[in-house]
C-alpha cells in the first residue's frame, strides 16, 4: 500500500490545479504560477513543496528564479489504486470465508 | 486502462458464500467479527457512525452511510487523503448468500462539490492518461 505521500499530495484541489497548470505550460516560475492561482505566493511555495516531496514537480534554478516543471510519471501509483485495492478485497474476502467457516 | 475505469475507479468483488444472508451480516456488522477478516475497529452498524479500521500499515476512517439489515450495508473509507464508498449488497440464493462488495473511488456528492472546478476529480482523472502517455 505506497503512494501515501502522492495521494495526500493530491489530495488538495490548489495543489492539483498547479500540478496541472505545469503538465499543460510546461516550465514556470513560481511568479508566473502565483500570477493566475489566487494565492500569495508563499502559498504557493508551499504547495510546490509537497508536489516536490511526492516527486511530482522537480525544480531548477536559473539566476534569481526557481522554475519548476510537472513530472507526471510520478502519478502512476494512483492508477494502481483499483488493482490494489481489488487485490487488497479478494484477500480479505478469503479470511471473510474461513471466519464464516468457523462462526455457528 | 479503459476509458470508464479511469473516471469512476470502481473495484467489485463478488463471492458466492454457502452461508444464510443472516450470517453473512454479522460477520460484515459485528466489530468482533470485522477484527477477525477485515481490521481491528470500532464499527457498529448506526447510519452516521464514524469508525476507524486499524491495520499495521495505517488506519482507514469512515462514515455509515446507510443500513438496511441483511441486505446492504454502506460506508466511506478515507484513505490516504482520497475518498471512497463501500457498498456491501446481500442476495439471498437457494445455497446461500451472493456477497457483492463495490469501492467506488469518488463520492456522487464530493464530484459535485468539485463541479465546475478546474481541478476537479473526474477532469484530472479523464487527463491522466493522456498526461501518462506523453510521459518518459
Amino acid at each position: 500500500m505506497g503512494g501515501v505521500v502522492l495521494f495526500k499530495a493530491i489530495a488538495d484541489p490548489t495543489r492539483r490545479a498547479l500540478f496541472e497548470r505545469l503538465c499543460r505550460e510546461g516550465d514556470l516560475t513560481v511568479g508566473a504560477l502565483t500570477a493566475r492561482s489566487g494565492i500569495s505566493q508563499p502559498a504557493v511555495s508551499k504547495h510546490l513543496r509537497i508536489l516536490k516531496q511526492a516527486g511530482l514537480v522537480r525544480d531548477r534554478i536559473d539566476g534569481r528564479q526557481t522554475h519548476y516543471s510537472a513530472q507526471p510519471a510520478a502519478l502512476a501509483p494512483l492508477l494502481d489504486w483499483t488493482r490494489e485495492m481489488a487485490g487488497f478485497w479478494q484477500t480479505r474476502f478469503d479470511q471473510l470465508e474461513e471466519l464464516l467457516k468457523r462462526m455457528d | 486502462m479503459t476509458e470508464e475505469s479511469t473516471q469512476t475507479l470502481t473495484v467489485v468483488v463478488e463471492r458466492e458464500l454457502p452461508h444464510p444472508p443472516e450470517k453473512v451480516w454479522r460477520a460484515i456488522t459485528q466489530s468482533a467479527l470485522i477484527g477477525e477478516w477485515l481490521m481491528q475497529n470500532d464499527f457498529q452498524p448506526v447510519a452516521d457512525h464514524t469508525f476507524t479500521f486499524r491495520a499495521d500499515w495505517g488506519s482507514v476512517v469512515g462514515t455509515v452511510r446507510s443500513v438496511e439489515p441483511e441486505k446492504e450495508l454502506s460506508y466511506t473509507w478515507e484513505a490516504y487523503g482520497l475518498e471512497s464508498v463501500v457498498t456491501w449488497t446481500l442476495t439471498k440464493t437457494s445455497t446461500g448468500t451472493n456477497l457483492r462488495m463495490e469501492q467506488t473511488g469518488f463520492r456522487p456528492d464530493q464530484m459535485q462539490a468539485y463541479h465546475g472546478a478546474k481541478a476537479g476529480w473526474p477532469n484530472f482523472l479523464d487527463g491522466l492518461e493522456k498526461v501518462l502517455e506523453k510521459a518518459d
